[in-house]
């Protein structure tokens, strides 16, 4: 790259020449910067928006659960805990799920054609819009599951988290669909570096004698580690934010309860229910919902490049 | 019994355990593949027994009335016109970023900025993109005073478009080798020349695969139009409609699901018949057409 431009700058041009690639030049550079703009505008606008709020009901808005538009009292505790709660249970199950697969794709148990199809089914998972996993969940999913529910309450009541009557939406139903949404991100980016891992190792390992397992558990896990993990962040970034399935299956409820079994709510699907007709200060405290929401998967995914970068496949 | 050592054990733990193993990956795998499975199948089942006709040329009746549910003519239109004005605003702004990342940048602090800030971008969740433009244009009435429109759902969309257009634009023109870039210099063609002419074209085909596959994807996107566009049961039917509400398949979805009328969730089958037929084509297609350009590609 730098040679090229050497190279360039040595020449004697026209005039005209020169500044339609002047104008060129700066026309694509202003573009590239127009992203940082939206993002700086994005979080900046959304900030303001939220300031009403903020100054009204300072931190306290993140730990009291109180949403009544009436009587002009905000706290978005319900919400920050579900968004918590559905997207880290999520991810938990859709980890092992997530290598699993990968590493069924990756190494050969079967013929190569049946791992490309698996691995294409699982890439075509992700192409399916979020609205129409939210509808299948609502007519399919729900009712496949409903005596499930049942047989949990009865024989685990007595752990808080399955300790209400099974509710027709609720936050284990919303987990479940979210499993469904996080597989193909964690299956495909743990199949990207489990691939990147080279064939050196894992010759070297079978040459020692370990066993294929042993292989996989001591050697390629551990090299791909890095990159499985910024998938999986990745991935916690996508659940936290993610809205339609969850808003149509969750069931809405602002009442807090730590049974997973009864109606949760997220921050996304407070804003997908309430953003189009609120008005005055709900506005401004959805906003302030919105803020952290923000922030949340800001972290996460800021802290999955670092990881990428940091400890990024050095062989 | 030492001869015998050199021989497959299967009851050694080491093989049993590997069995073990083994098994619970392909379990996984098994899981893994049964949701698509079971989306698609539904969806052609409940959905393709929608399909009629009127479907595509027909408004949709407004629930309560426990009639027929009318067609999704409007929907499709605005799913269409809301992608348009996305890819129209998303393309261009991408494909320039790209071009100066891949081909003027020198790996310095900006272009690093630039791509950390596409990254993050991309990890945006889609409601918020609807909640900025919310506030920036749909409350504040900039548009011709209109409030919700046709239009801030396209520019909603198209902040979810713009990090998969400049990351495909960067990485398909990265690919391209330098040797191209030296000819085209080497002749006394200027840079904007070579980009234009040399480097684009060559990279033509991994950006378009990868930009079609960032419309398919915002076509399906629900949380950015839900307050933005909103939803319309009227026809569209000239260019100031732009400026009102617009319904889109997947906020048709999204709101008949959710009805009680049995008539209305018939027609949300029949909306994601048609959304996810046309995103799994577009999908399967860039897939073949990919893997063939893969195949083909000189050394």
């Amino acid at each position: 790259m730098e040679e090229k431009l050497t190279l360039f700058k040595n020449r004697k041009r026209f005039g005209i020449e020169k500044n339609i690639d002047l104008i060129f030049k700066n026309t694509t550079l202003a573009l590239s910067s127009l992203v940082a703009i939206v993002l700086f505008g994005i979080i900046l606008v959304v900030f303001f928006q939220s300031f009403e709020s903020f100054s009204r009901y300072g931190l306290n808005f993140l730990v009291t659960s109180e949403w009544n538009p009436v009587k002009d009292e905000y706290g978005a505790f319900t919400a920050i805990y579900g968004t918590l709660v559905t997207s880290l249970l999520s991810l938990l199950i859709t980890i092992p799920l997530g290598v699993g697969t990968a590493i069924f794709i990756t190494e050969d148990f079967v013929p190569k054609f049946v791992r490309e199809i698996v691995g294409s089914f699982v890439e075509l998972l992700a192409a399916i819009p979020s609205v129409v996993l939210g509808l299948w969940a609502i007519f399919v999913m729900e009712p496949f599951f409903r005596e499930f529910f049942v047989f949990l309450h009865k024989f685990f009541g007595w752990i808080p988290l399955f300790s209400s009557e099974p509710a027709g939406r609720n936050s284990l139903l919303a987990i479940i669909i979210l499993v469904v949404m996080l597989l193909p991100i964690v299956t495909s980016i743990a199949r990207d570096s489990l691939n990147q891992v080279p064939k050196k190792l894992r010759n070297a390992s079978y040459g020692i004698g370990a066993s294929r397992w042993k292989t996989i558990f001591s050697v390629i896990l551990p090299a791909a580690l890095s990159g499985i993990m910024a998938g999986v962040l990745l991935a916690l970034g996508r659940a936290m934010g993610e809205t339609m399935a969850v808003t149509m299956i969750i069931g809405n409820s602002n009442v807090f309860s730590w049974s997973l079994l009864s109606p949760g709510y997220t921050i996304s699907s407070m804003l997908a229910n309430q953003f189009g007709e609120a008005d005055g200060s709900q506005v401004s405290s959805l906003f302030y919902a919105a803020f952290v929401l923000m922030i949340l998967s800001l972290v996460v995914n800021i802290f999955a490049q670092w990881l990428v970068k940091k400890f990024s496949l050095k062989y | 019994m030492i001869m015998n050592s050199l021989y497959y054990q299967k009851k050694l733990s080491r093989n049993v355990g590997d069995k073990f193993f083994t098994s619970l990956s392909v379990f996984c795998a098994l899981i893994a593949i049964l949701p698509l499975i079971f989306v698609v199948t539904y969806i052609l089942i409940k959905g393709g027994a929608q399909i009629t006709p009127e479907l595509f040329t027909l408004e949709p009746n407004p629930p309560g009335d426990d009639l027929d549910a009318g067609g999704i003519n409007p929907a499709l239109i605005g799913t269409l016109v809301i992608t348009t004005i996305a890819s129209i605003i998303a393309i261009p702004v991408g494909v320039g970023g790209g071009i100066y990342l891949a081909e003027y940048s020198n790996g310095g602090p900006f272009s690093k900025f630039i791509r950390f800030g596409v990254n993050v971008l991309a990890g945006v969740p889609s409601i918020i993109a609807g909640v900025f433009i919310y506030a920036l244009i749909v409350s504040t009435k900039i548009l011709f005073g209109s409030m919700y429109s046709g239009f801030a759902g396209g520019m909603a969309l198209s902040i979810l478009m713009l990090p998969t257009v400049i990351k495909t634009t960067d990485e398909g023109l990265k690919l391209v080798p330098n040797e191209l870039r030296y000819a085209s210099l080497g002749i006394g063609a200027s840079m904007y020349t070579t980009i234009l002419k040399i480097t684009l074209p060559t990279a033509f085909r991994s950006i378009a695969t990868g930009v079609v596959l960032g419309i398919a994807r915002a076509a399906g996107e629900t949380a950015p139009l839900i307050f933005t566009a909103l939803f319309s049961y009227y026809y569209i039917v000239g260019f100031e409609d732009l400026f009102y509400e617009m319904g889109s398949l997947a906020v048709l979805i999204y709101n008949f699901a959710l009805e009680p009328y049995d008539a209305q969730n018939k027609l949300a089958w029949a909306a994601s018949f048609i959304l996810v037929i046309s995103i799994l084509t577009v999908n399967i297609f860039s897939r073949i057409f990919a893997a063939f350009t893969e195949k083909t590609k000189r050394v």
